[in-house]
């Protein structure tokens, strides 16, 4: 398989949210709006990158049996890092997704790849895979997070677009699990179109 | 008292799964079956509990005084990984008709957000270890109301005509978001 598909196959057919349908916890908890899923997509693009890449480069010291607990403190260490940069740059942002920076951890996108891509494969390719795989999971929380903003709130990336009250019920809970079962059906729909 | 409304607040108000989005992943993988949503359940409830339990005890006698509270993410995966190792020792050990029955969940429930989710926030609501253990309990009972509900749901839905492309995953979280719509009645109870 050449490079290039290492890379692109994360952001369409491939898609971890669309297509995988993996890492439901946060795609669902903080799109309320475009730029905090976006936030969440470049949070969860750089552990996925960087825990690919040192998986790759340690894939063969790791005996076969611990090693899913090993990937997992190579990814918690990341997430760390994370939490504390985050928390120190953009801390209006740590704030609005709150819980679900830890929770990166068990985002089971990261392990997956690390598992399935990063422990087979070598550091270039493995490195592409994660920026791909993220930049996928960061489009689809950025679709997801601007539907449920637009509809939500009447606003795009913060800019209000509508005056007055919008369909509230689409920042709430229950808007999270509509919005995202119909976007999966229109991705079908695309897929079918496409095959 | 509050400890009755720890568990209204787990259980409906702010129910793990429909209003806290925790546990989503067990929540449409494993929910075709009411058979295996309630085993999953007891594991859930099992390890949830332990879990937080540990983890609080951790935090707070050895993390705090250390003054390493940043380290709590790497800290509790492992223990959970670890406790959910144990816990299937043992019940192999112990209790081979219960082992059975949750055997095939517990290796699931590592990545399960929403043990390692309910532990970060008993330590984050400053609760104490009685209130934490409640909170656990409540939100296990929470994930359960949760997921047994949701699986009678889907094995009616799988008798109905459902339009081609809608089948399977996109009605599962159209059906979760009428859940969760209902769940918001509860919203100002507690």
């Amino acid at each position: 398989m050449n490079q290039w598909k290492n890379f692109s196959k994360g952001l369409i057919k491939e898609n971890a949210v669309f297509v995988l349908i993996l890492g439901m916890c946060p795609t669902l908890a903080v799109t309320t709006s475009a730029i905090n899923g976006m936030g969440m997509g470049l949070a969860t693009t750089f552990v996925l990158v960087m825990s690919n890449v040192v998986v790759s480069l340690v894939k063969n010291l790791i005996p076969d049996k611990v090693r899913i607990p090993a990937f997992i403190v190579i990814i918690a260490t990341f997430v760390t890092v994370v939490e504390l940069v985050m928390k120190g740059y953009v801390p209006t942002l740590f704030d609005a997704l709150g819980l679900f920076i830890p929770l990166i951890v068990v985002n089971c996108v990261v392990l997956g790849r690390a598992e399935a891509f990063a422990s087979k494969n070598t550091v270039w390719s493995s490195l592409l895979d994660g920026a791909g795989m993220g930049l996928g999971f960061t489009m689809a929380l950025t679709i997801l997070g601007a539907v449920r903003e637009l509809l939500g709130s009447g606003a795009f990336f913060g800019m209000k677009l509508i005056s007055g009250d919008a369909l509230l019920l689409f920042i709430l809970p229950p808007g999270a699990f509509l919005a995202l079962g119909y976007l999966i059906v229109l991705a079908n729909m695309i897929k079918e179109k496409t095959a | 008292m509050d400890y009755i409304l720890i568990i209204i607040a787990a259980v409906f108000v702010s129910n793990i799964v429909l209003n806290q989005f925790l546990g989503i992943c067990p929540f449409i993988g494993v929910s075709s079956k009411v058979e295996t949503a309630i085993g999953m359940t007891g594991a859930v409830t099992f390890v949830m509990v332990i879990a937080t339990l540990v983890t609080y005890l951790i935090y707070h006698s050895v993390l705090v005084p250390l003054d390493i509270a940043y380290m709590r993410t790497i800290t509790f995966i492992l223990v959970i990984a670890a406790l959910v190792q144990l816990v299937e020792i043992i019940l192999k050990k112990i209790s081979p008709p219960l082992y059975q029955a949750l055997g095939i969940f517990l290796p699931l429930i590592t990545t399960n957000c929403a043990v390692l989710g309910v532990a970060l926030l008993a330590v984050q609501k400053d609760f104490n270890l009685l209130e934490s253990t409640v909170f656990a309990f409540g939100n296990a009972l929470g994930f359960g109301l949760a997921l047994i509900t949701f699986s009678g749901i889907r094995e009616q839905l799988d008798l109905l005509n459902v339009p081609k492309r809608m089948k399977g995953v996109p009605i599962a979280f159209i059906v979760a978001g009428l859940m969760a719509l209902a769940f918001m009645g509860f919203t100002g109870i507690v």
